[in-house]
């Protein structure tokens, strides 16, 4: 259990992280808000009280990494990477923009602290198998995360991933999904149904759990110790979360916030309910 | 009169949705891109034949050669990077290697895939499908050539790749157009030089061509909408006359238009100066699309400037 007062501050980072989110995209003026803030809690625990990294060694050997195969949430990840101090947060304002390294999907070859190159939907979850195995053979003692979207989940790839993973029993390998339930078109369950979810990677052979409130830092919390000791095969936490979080304006749009145009005034009200 | 301020994918859906009211082989199967392709307003009116396989694009392309073996004529869709590179082998073999009569949509080709970046901008899709045997790629310029290619796209027996920009386009076409899907359209007759452009390049070099104009430079500009199979007659008759040779795409060099071309011209024995505007060897990145046309100097200006160097060689 995480003590009060630890909670009260992760709870103030996310806070903050969706602030840094919303006023990058906002300041855009277009972007993947939805798929952005329903991933702020689970990267917020990984990156304040999980990960062994080295903001001064961003390339440190046998650091954990963490792989975001829903690439187009790169904006989330810089948040993460300017505050813990990977660069300097007014280069959030240069998302986007010309020359930028910061574009909407994350890319490896620009960013610091970026462990994978993403945004073809369903590859980045196959690179972690792949980071996994070399962890594996280089006895590092490294974890690995990946987090995909449950959209993406639909690609074939995924399950390819899912089955070798379990076969090369991975446990070094811990999975989420982000169980927004909405992709482009519609909800998943609209276009093409995950359910049952938890028994499809049951399955695959992982250790799956469910975590209910997936914007609850506690429960993410937990759900990550319990991984850690899960030996013998990967795990998959399903985050059950809400596409949009904490703006308004996006949580209204429903499925329509997946890549939206935003007015300043509905990121004025949006940064003002964060402040 | 059909209404030219429509963007592409406008027009595109209210053509598929008159085309499939009449012809019940029509099926559109979406990959999760129908808000993208606007196709989505399909599913209302059609719900059995307007299908989303989720985001599955492999199983897109082979669901509707499926579909194709069964008597349908499937239209796929998706961004250009994921209905080409990431499906190549369901094209070349569920879809090519099999006979399926089936239509591809590639929605934002190369720059315009704007703010999406280097993931999802392809600049080799062209070169990846015209190496499948039995493929047709074809990318109108504007609505009204896109309206007037639909039905001849779905008349034709077997796969066509449709490169489409899904935003508005400069109007280069009027109702009274003529098209034949296997001809390229003359846009311009001139003496002094052949630019061969396609795509979003064609309206650049209707602006090129006027500056050249005014230089005393008497260009002829063709519009080669389908670089596959490509009119050879159109493309050796203008050369033979000019020659001068300028190729113009929104596309890497290696693999679509400019290398139609030198290979039409090597079989011809035909030997000119040859300059070429498209991208050089790299990926795309993030930015709007003025931007992009400059950075990877694909604009008018350009042109203007290969043209010259073009001409001067000769
Ligand atoms: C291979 C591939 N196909 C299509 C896309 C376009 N695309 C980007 S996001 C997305 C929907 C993803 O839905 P989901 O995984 O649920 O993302 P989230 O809801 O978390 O934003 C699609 C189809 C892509 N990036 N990659
Ligand atoms: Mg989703």
């Amino acid at each position: 259990m995480l003590e009060q007062k630890r909670v009260k501050e992760l709870n103030m980072k996310c806070k903050m992280i969706r602030y840094l989110t919303i006023d990058a995209i906002g300041h855009l003026g277009v972007g993947h808000i939805g798929g952005c803030l329903s991933i702020v809690e689970v990267l917020v625990v990984l990156y304040y009280n999980h990960m062994n990294i080295d903001v001064n060694n961003p390339k440190m050997e046998g650091r954990d990494r963490f792989i975001l195969s829903k690439g187009h949430a790169g904006p989330t990840m810089y948040s993460i990477l300017a505050d813990k101090g990977y660069f300097d947060k007014k280069l959030l304002y240069t998302l986007n923009k010309p020359n930028t390294n910061f574009p909407s999907h994350c890319d490896m070859k620009r960013t610091p602290g970026i462990d994978m190159t993403t945004g073809s939907l369903g590859q980045g979850f196959s690179c972690a198998v792949g980071v996994a195995i070399g962890s594996k053979i280089k006895k590092d003692n490294a974890t690995i995360y990946t987090l995909i979207g449950d959209g993406e989940s639909q690609e074939g790839q995924i399950w390819e991933a899912a089955m070798y993973a379990a076969h090369k029993k991975l446990d070094n390998l811990i999975g989420f999904t982000d169980y927004n339930k909405m992709q482009i078109d519609g909800t998943t369950d609209e276009i093409n149904s995950l359910e049952p979810i938890v028994d499809k990677w049951k399955a695959f052979g992982w250790n799956v759990m469910n975590v209910e409130d997936g914007h609850n830092v506690q429960e993410i919390d937990n759900a990550i110790l319990s991984a850690k000791k899960c030996k013998g095969c990967p795990t998959m936490i399903i985050l059950n979360t809400i596409k949009g979080k904490g703006a308004y304006f996006a949580e209204q749009a429903g499925a329509g916030n997946h890549n939206m145009q935003i007015r300043p005034e509905q990121i004025q009200k949006a940064l003002k309910e964060l402040k | 009169m059909y209404n030219t301020n429509v963007e592409m994918r406008v027009a595109l859906v209210s053509e598929i949705e008159k085309i499939m009211e009449k012809d019940e082989r029509i099926v559109f199967v979406d990959a999760d891109l129908g808000k993208a392709g606007g196709t989505l307003k399909l599913r209302e009116k059609f719900p059995e034949r307007a299908l989303d396989v989720g985001v599955a694009e492999q199983n897109m392309a082979s669901v509707a050669a499926g579909l194709s073996s069964y008597g349908f004529i499937p239209f796929i869709s998706s961004f250009t990077s994921f209905a080409t590179r990431r499906i190549a082998d369901q094209i070349a073999i569920s879809i090519s290697y099999a006979g399926s009569n089936v239509k591809i949509i590639g929605l934002d080709p190369g720059i315009s895939a704007e703010l999406n970046g280097g993931t999802h901008m392809s600049f080799e899709d062209v070169g990846i499908i015209r190496n499948i045997p039995g493929t047709v790629i074809f990318e109108p310029v504007d609505v009204i050539q896109l309206v007037k290619a639909l039905p001849q796209i779905v008349d034709y027996k077997g796969m066509i790749y449709i490169r489409l920009f899904r935003k508005t386009t400069p109007q280069v076409f009027n109702d009274n157009y003529k098209f034949n899907l296997f001809k390229a359209d003359v846009l311009k007759e001139g003496n002094d030089v052949s630019i061969f452009a396609t795509g979003i390049t064609v309206s650049e070099s209707i602006k090129a061509v006027e500056i050249l104009n005014k230089r005393g430079i008497d260009t002829e500009l063709i519009n080669v909408h389908t670089i596959k199979p490509i009119d050879k007659e159109t493309i050796v008759s203008s050369i033979k006359k000019t020659k001068a040779v300028v190729t113009c795409e929104n596309h890497s060099i290696i693999g679509g238009l400019r290398s139609a071309v030198a290979e039409v011209m090597t079989e011809e024995y035909l030997c000119a100066p040859f300059k070429y505007i498209g991208v050089h060897d790299c990926f795309g990145e993030v930015g709007k699309f003025d931007y992009l046309l400059k950075k990877y100097r694909l604009s008018a200006d350009d042109i203007v400037e290969k043209t010259l160097e073009a001409i001067s060689a000769k």
